[in-house]
């Protein structure tokens, strides 16, 4: 049978995670087809329709899927799913929110957070903040599976041609109300898929001090990441918190600055391929997963790294 | 109103996970073992609004065995009224979680059930959600701050892009965020106080409910470890290796 993706969007992009989730859904099964609920999204689905590896694209376009009301989709989805043996969709704030209200309709046991695909239904997956990996196979008939998406690249977007189908919207819940969204606006790239990720911790003492930060991030294109100690003390939106907790990165290049490395920061960003560290204290536990570190004071270490970089004439973008 | 909190017993979050040798999981014997932190955060909140006169009752629920009743010993000395204990005898999933809280939320009638977003030992994110939907009650996930109002809550969530406001009828589960608040200290006289506080047990068996793994875990590993790197002596030193040895600069 076929594989049913979530799309996560905002009615007018694919949000691109999605893509990473196409590329699990459709090593799962090649008959993939994805479903986008939103209101007028034609962008959206005629954009996943240009997916090589997406076959089918059934569109509900109605007001009620406008924002990610859980219990919307839950609905919509519900009455698409008896065609599928798989519903996937990523494993960030929206697919964590969604799936296990659909698993638990469809009497499935959800595998979350995947980060590689072994059969259709054996997966491997971490526990206790990436302290372990857990292989396991799931024996219901009907499997939810949520899937991290920086483990898998993200699709092709184009090339393809994939059917469009409309469909009928299911009831609306009455009794959850979407009020407002605040959403950090960034020039920056995106945190879970930026090439460079510069994290602040509790080293940084304050908001204002992340200045030094985002002038490095503005150096070098890069994300602006925290630890949670960070954002709880106030220096930082939620938003960018990276830890068991918050968001899994794994750019080319990590920088934690003043991050001690609780295991469950490291549980965000272990992966990355190259981790540089800056810590005035030597023993500190971030050490241990750094390539490269740097004992240093960051109040001194920083401006001096900007100034350094500022004396490369080629900075890869 | 009335308050339903789940927590779990987990390994403490501060303890180095150890995977073991025959890959069947992971060690637990003589571990320290914690409420999940985020359930931390569901009991404060739900003290906060009853000591703000808004709830009337809290009952602490856990399901496992018989030492995480030591998890609603803990909620009870800092603020739920009395407790309740499901036994089981093995690790259960998420989705018989939510069944067997489904058949205590029938017989107890909660306007509300708090538990944390997420456990740190399995990683799963899924329980809050998946009782929401047996019940068919609306689910507010990942809060970061709840508004009590005439028969709904506001409720702002903690997302990717940054925070979402909703509004929730009442009846409603709702899922810890970390940031929800700070959890209190319980202090000696209310963990004494707690002593005398009800628990009562139930055998998930006694339920009703289907609570067979339908997951298999195959084994459990240590994941691949990173390599050691080195100290750096120098800003220009490291700016040097990113560029010329890591190239990624």
């Amino acid at each position: 049978m076929s594989v049913l993706l979530i799309a996560e969007h905002n009615n007018k992009e694919v949000r691109p995670f999605t893509y990473n989730a196409i590329t699990a859904a459709s090593q799962i099964n090649e008959d993939l087809h994805v479903l986008v609920l939103g209101h007028q999204a034609d962008e959206v689905a005629k954009s996943l329709s240009e997916v090589p590896s997406v076959k089918k694209v059934i569109h509900v376009d109605n007001e009620i899927y406008e924002n990610y009301i859980a219990e919307n989709y839950t609905s919509a989805i519900i009455k698409h799913a008896e065609n599928y043996s798989h519903i996937v969709s990523s494993a960030n704030t929206f697919g964590k929110n969604l799936m296990p209200r659909i698993a638990a309709l469809l009497d499935t046991s959800q595998v979350s957070d995947i980060i590689k695909v072994i059969s259709e239904d054996t997966f491997l997956r971490p526990i206790y903040a990436g302290n372990a990996f857990a292989t396991v196979k799931s024996n219901d008939k009907k499997k939810c599976v949520t899937i991290r998406p920086t483990s898998f690249d993200p699709a092709d977007k184009s090339g393809g041609s994939a059917e469009i189908t409309k469909s009928d919207p299911a009831e609306a819940s009455s009794s959850t109300k979407f009020l407002k969204k605040e959403e950090v606006k960034s020039d920056r790239p995106e945190l879970g898929t930026a090439r460079i990720v510069i994290s602040g911790g509790r080293g940084m003492q304050n908001g204002e001090n992340f200045k030094l930060i985002s002038d490095i991030a503005d150096k070098l294109n890069a994300a602006i990441g925290a630890s949670r100690a960070a954002v709880d003390a106030g220096y930082i939106t939620n938003d960018h918190q990276v830890g068991q907790t918050g968001k899994v990165v794994v750019p080319d290049l990590y920088i934690a600055v003043g991050i001690s490395g609780a295991i469950q920061h490291l549980a965000g960003m272990k992966e990355s391929k190259v981790i540089v560290a800056i810590n005035k204290d030597g023993e500190a536990p971030i050490f241990s997963v750094a390539d490269y570190g740097l004992e240093a004071d960051l109040f001194e270490a920083l401006p001096q790294f900007l100034s350094e970089l500022n004396k490369l004439n080629t900075i890869q973008k | 109103m009335k308050i339903l909190v789940a927590v779990k017993r987990v390994i403490d979050y501060n303890v180095q996970i150890r995977v073991k040798e025959d890959g069947s999981g992971v060690v637990t014997d003589n571990v320290k073992m914690s409420t999940n932190p985020p359930d931390d955060n569901a009991i404060e909140e739900a003290v906060k609004i009853k000591e703000a006169g808004k709830a009337k009752e809290i009952v602490a629920i856990t399901i496992g065995e018989e030492k995480a009743q030591e998890t609603v010993r803990k909620a009870l000395a800092v603020g739920a009224d009395r407790g309740i204990h499901v036994k089981v005898d093995n690790v259960i999933e998420p989705l018989a979680v939510s069944k067997i809280l489904k058949k205590i939320v029938e017989k107890e009638n909660p306007d509300l059930v708090f538990m944390g977003k997420q456990a740190i030992d399995d990683d799963c994110n899924q329980t809050g959600q998946m009782l929401a939907a047996l019940l068919n009650w609306p689910q507010a996930t990942f809060a970061s701050k709840i508004e009590v109002k005439d028969n709904a809550l506001e409720v702002t969530r903690e997302i990717d892009e940054g925070l979402e406001t909703i509004e929730v009828n009442v009846p409603a589960i709702v899922t810890c965020d970390l940031r929800l608040n700070e959890p209190r200290y319980a202090s000696l006289p209310n963990i004494m106080k707690a002593k005398k506080k009800p628990i009562e047990q139930i055998n998930a068996s006694d339920l009703g409910v289907d609570i067979n793994p339908r997951i298999e875990q195959i084994k459990v590993e240590e994941p691949p470890k990173r390599k050691a790197g080195i100290k750096v002596a120098s800003v220009e030193e490291l700016v040097q290796k990113l560029k010329n040895e890591a190239k990624v600069i």
